[in-house]
């Protein structure tokens, strides 16, 4: 009963292409996971990073160069996508978390920028023609990449891994105690958590997993660009965050969605999307704090106090 | 609760599923021919494209009648917003489930190249306008692709080889930190060598830099005659008026711009732009036939056109007269009539499209004109002289395109 | 082995180094100004505001327009336009900000760049992303000939003006009767409020007075740049890096590391101009490590 709503998810995922484009939806899945990464950290370790476009673009472009110049195949690439990323992360995290709060944010916020640049100006990226075509390549030597309805589907089992990770991670004794940091720190701190390190770890995890996303978004369209390590990107996921709610186990899917349906059918509308972004950040911050998820969450605790109430007079 | 959450989660893809780009149930091959406008309509290159360049092929459309192998000819737009994933993502579509036939314009060259990647795989034609790399007709060359209007290696080409042959015989680049600026500065150091002149130096600038005077105060050190300006958009404007500041223009050393527009004069003002020197395909006010034509583009878009605008219509026109001709959308038998039949029209004067699908036509060298001598809004340019077709372009073997038989 | 040049300098690169630090002394001032009034509104606000950098922007086009549609030149729109930016300044506070003061912090950064978006797509949409024009003042056309440098005459009035405006602001806030209320008000509204001084409209001057300090510097920079709506943004991140390097505590600290950085960054470009994008913020990194709460910074 409690995984019911997760079937349903998972039911419609499943069917999902049949009737929407899949390339849209697997571009949606790995947009869903690097913003379930980025909740990992912002919502439940209190941690709001401004550059997290950093790692979904790193590995990316390790992936498209491993794959298309050195005819990697894609577990491979991802692999080392994923790595790459992570050890970024290790690098952020140890001089992010020297800082809190709004010096945090603009710290990873000057960090990512200053990725970018290196991305633009290194020799192996292509600048911003960036890296095309990049194959899709054999999974494990067998299963062709290249129809995309199996490029959904793989990219859909990747979603699943990255979802369970996160899953077990936030209700893992682990997950608890980065909830109690973020909650209080020098409460954590006087009990004797390091804190430190629990606020590292999650930022490698959350870098990694954004890797993780990253790597196979560059699969899914074939191309290692630009875009992905601009600030642009940083922002977007914040917004999809922000949206399904912030600290919410399903909140970032559903955000990451109504985001990406968001681009791909305004697009014509062009500069309009950056205002209309803007206006839902503001009314997100100003009214809707909960994000759709937690506003969600509260209806119903309200609809069951209400129930109870009429139950037991 | 959480169980809420995870419904709300179904509930919310459900809405996006239901919203997202339609089923993918098409319509059959044989449809009205449809073209694709992807463009750039807020961005940065908006008044090169974008909107004008969607008038453009509607025009482009009327004039031939509207009407193609018996059906009206449709017309989609799109806004690749800067971004390659967009902009393939929009082409995928348009491809898989809108049933568009050929793409045109598509400004930015990042954007560009991955599209032409999708093109290659579903066998579409691509008719580029907008962009400038020249690895588009080079080593990522296709079979379907056009490059319509220009490219880097032409400009730098012809802006470059007039340059030397004036006299500005010595050079010092400017150039865009990234693949971009040294292709065109590598392009330009090629032709200034070949021509007798020599490169004394360069340095590297960050994109987007709001200050460009530590760079050009190393380039007036060097003592070269000519600081040429290897970078692209706001950094191009921004070395221009820096370098009319600090007096490098009115001390003798003169500016060449590799890939300079008309709107990024129309940005700069003729007062700090006079003087300088660049190619371009089109200029409205060159013969009676691109006024007449730049006369109903005004009228419908507000300015004058950009030769980006004015090559999205020859384009157009070209490929549906192909289409016409051949009585099929066949991808590969439009290409090859299109390839046969000389190119014609009031910007292009016995045009063709080579194998390696750059389209060889006439560049013009200009000269920004001073405010005094400029009589109307958008009366920038004088002509300096003509490069023919075969001088402005990559000769075919030397582009690295495979699709070219080694002769 | 490209890096090798920063350690030899060749002989051409120490002629130019007066005329590159005079440079990087001239962007210093823009960071200064723009670093000071992020300062100002962290101050008594504890909101980092994003959209300062679209505040910068907004000056410029604000001149522009004031020039290209009224015919108000350039000495009337230095005063105009920090006014009327700082006024649509005071409305934002009014109608947004004032809402997430009980609120942890990292919501004002939130809503300031939901702001800064809505602002840039509009901008882009009225004038689209190529930029505008805004020529040299008649006045200042022209420079000097020092020896080491030609120095335009604007250039030079843009130290001139920043110098004049830092330290204005300085002795605003730290040696005026205002300046000890807002200081008061930073360390204990409730008290001040109870003195008899109105906090809220102390807090909605401050932020408008921040955001004129923005506008101010984008009417400044007008003349020499591109007038693009993409202008504040690519400006506004290194900014944040400088104040995370001198330290948002103090006033003083914040104009020193603005004028600090702009000098490291003139050396850059000379000695290794592939790094100029990144040296302020591998610097920022390095003082992460050495001093977390930065050169000037108060651990807060």
């Amino acid at each position: 009963m409690k995984q019911l709503p997760f079937l349903i998810m998972l039911a419609a995922l499943l069917v999902a292409p049949f009737v929407v484009y899949p390339l849209f939806l697997a571009n949606a899945l790995c947009l869903a996971l690097f913003a379930c990464a980025f909740n990992l950290l912002a919502g439940y370790s209190g941690l709001l990073s401004f550059g997290h476009s950093a790692f979904l673009g790193t590995a990316g472009y390790i992936t498209a160069y491993t794959t298309k110049s050195w005819g990697y195949p894609p577990e491979l690439a991802i692999l080392l996508g994923v790595a790459a990323s992570s050890l970024l992360g290790a690098l952020f995290g140890f001089l992010a978390i020297r800082r809190q709060g709004l010096y945090f944010a603009m710290v990873t916020l000057a960090l990512a920028q200053m990725v970018y640049f290196v991305c633009l100006q290194a020799p192996f990226t292509g600048g911003e023609n960036g890296i095309q075509p990049v194959p899709r390549g054999h999974l494990f030597g067998v299963i062709d990449l290249s129809p995309n309805m199996t490029m959904y589907y793989f990219a859909l089992g990747i979603f699943l891994i990255g979802y369970g990770i996160i899953y077990r991670t936030i209700h893992s004794p682990y997950g608890r105690v980065l909830k109690a940091i973020s909650e209080n720190e020098p409460r954590a701190v006087s009990l004797g958590y390091r804190v430190d390190q629990y606020k590292l770890l999650a930022f490698v995890l959350s870098a990694g997993l954004s890797g993780l996303a990253g790597s196979t978004k560059v699969l899914v369209y074939q191309l290692g660009s630009l875009a992905d390590v601009s600030f642009g990107t940083s922002g977007e996921v914040l917004l999809m965050v922000l949206i399904g709610g912030l600290g919410t186990v399903m909140g970032p899917v559903i955000g990451a969605f109504i985001v990406a349906t968001m681009v791909n059918y305004l697009a014509q509308y062009g500069s309009w999307v950056t205002v209309i972004q803007g206006v839902i950040f503001v009314v997100c911050v100003l009214i809707f704090r909960r994000g759709v998820a937690g506003e969600a969450m509260a209806l119903a605790r309200r609809w069951r106090l209400r129930a109870g109430a009429v139950a037991k007079p | 609760m959480k169980i809420k959450a995870l419904m709300a989660t179904a509930v919310g893809i459900g809405l996006a599923v239901a919203f997202a780009p339609n089923g993918v149930f098409a319509q059959s091959n044989d449809g009205p021919v449809k073209i694709g406008v992807l463009s750039d309509m807020s961005g940065l290159y908006a008044d090169l494209g974008g909107p004008g360049s969607v008038e453009a092929a509607k025009m482009a459309i009327e004039d031939i009648g509207g009407k193609v192998l018996g059906k009206p000819v449709e017309i989609v737009t799109g806004d690749h917003q800067n971004k390659p994933d967009v902009g393939a993502n929009i082409t995928r579509q348009w491809f898989d489930v809108d049933k568009v036939d050929a793409i045109t314009d598509v400004p930015n060259s990042g954007v560009a190249l991955a599209v032409n990647e999708v093109g290659r795989e579903k066998n579409k034609i691509m008719l580029f306008s907008g962009p400038a790399a020249s690895d588009l007709t080079g080593e990522k060359c296709s079979p379907t692709t056009a490059h319509w209007t220009y490219d880097t290696y032409a400009l730098a080409n012809g802006t470059g080889a007039a340059v030397v042959k004036s006299g500005g015989n010595t050079w010092f680049f400017l150039t865009a930190d990234y693949a971009f600026g040294a292709a065109l500065e590598r392009d330009t150091t090629n032709v200034v060598k070949a021509n007798g002149g020599t490169v004394v130096g360069s340095v590297r600038t960050p994109l987007n830099a709001p200050d460009f005077s530590s760079f050009l105060l190393q380039a007036q050190a060097s003592k070269a005659k000519i600081i040429g300006l290897a970078n692209a958009g706001g950094d191009t404007i921004n070395s221009i008026k820096q370098a009319s500041e600090f007096g490098i223009t009115s001390s003798g050393q003169k500016l060449a711009g590799l890939l300079v527009f008309i709107t990024d004069v129309n940005s700069i003002g003729l007062q700090t732009a006079q003087g300088l020197q660049l190619t371009e395909a089109f200029y409205w006010d060159q013969t009676d036939e691109t006024r007449a034509f730049s006369k109903k583009f005004l009228e419908r878009v507000k300015h004058q056109p950009s030769m980006v605008q004015a090559g999205v219509y020859s384009a157009v026109r070209h490929y549906l007269k192909a289409v016409e001709a051949v009585g099929s959308k066949d991808s590969a038998k439009v290409m090859a009539k299109m390839r046969e039949t000389p190119i014609n029209d009031f910007m292009t004067k016995n045009g063709k499209l080579r194998e390696d699908g750059r389209v060889v036509r006439d560049m013009y060298l200009f000269e920004v004109k001073a405010p005094k001598d400029s009589k109307a809004p958008w009366d920038y340019y004088k002509q300096i002289q003509t490069i023919p077709g075969e001088q402005a372009f990559r000769p075919m073997d030397q582009g690295g395109c495979p699709l070219v038989k080694k002769g | 082995m490209s890096w090798l040049h920063m350690l030899v300098p060749s002989a051409s690169q120490l002629a130019q180094m007066p005329a590159q630090l005079l440079i990087g002394l001239i962007n210093g001032s823009f960071y200064a100004m723009l670093s000071l009034g992020l300062a100002v509104i962290f101050g008594l606000l504890n909101i980092v505001n994003f959209s300062h950098g679209a505040q910068y922007m907004m000056g410029a086009f604000v001149a522009y327009t004031l020039l290209n549609v009224l015919g108000v030149g350039y000495w009337p729109s230095l005063l105009l336009v920090p006014i009327l930016v700082g006024i649509v300044g005071m409305l934002i506070e009014r109608i947004f900000l004032r809402w997430i003061y009980r609120l942890d912090p990292l919501y004002g950064l939130l809503l300031t760049f939901g702001l800064t978006l809505i602002i840039e797509g509009l901008f882009r949409q009225g004038f689209n992303s190529s930029g505008v024009p805004y020529g040299m003042p008649p006045e200042f056309r022209g420079g000097i000939n020092l020896g080491f440098i030609f120095l335009p005459y604007y250039r030079a009035w843009v130290i001139v003006a920043s110098i004049i405006v830092c330290l204005g602001v300085w002795f605003l806030i730290e040696r005026t009767r205002l300046g000890a209320y807002l200081r008061a008000a930073t360390e204990n509204p409730a008290l001040v409020q109870a003195f008899g001084i109105n906090v809220p409209r102390l807090i909605t001057l401050t932020y408008g007075f921040g955001v004129a300090l923005a506008a101010f510097a984008g009417v400044m920079a007008a003349p020499m740049q591109n007038v693009s709506p993409l202008m504040g943004s690519n400006i506004i991140i290194v900014v944040f890096a400088v104040v995370v390097i001198g330290g948002m505590g103090s006033i003083l600290g914040s104009i020193v590391s603005g004028f600090l950085l702009g000098l490291v960054e003139g050396l850059t470009k000379v000695f290794y101009p592939e790094a100029a994008s990144t040296a302020i913020f591998a610097i920022m990194a390095i003082v992460l490590l050495l001093k977390p709460a930065g050169l000037f910074g108060k651990a807060r």
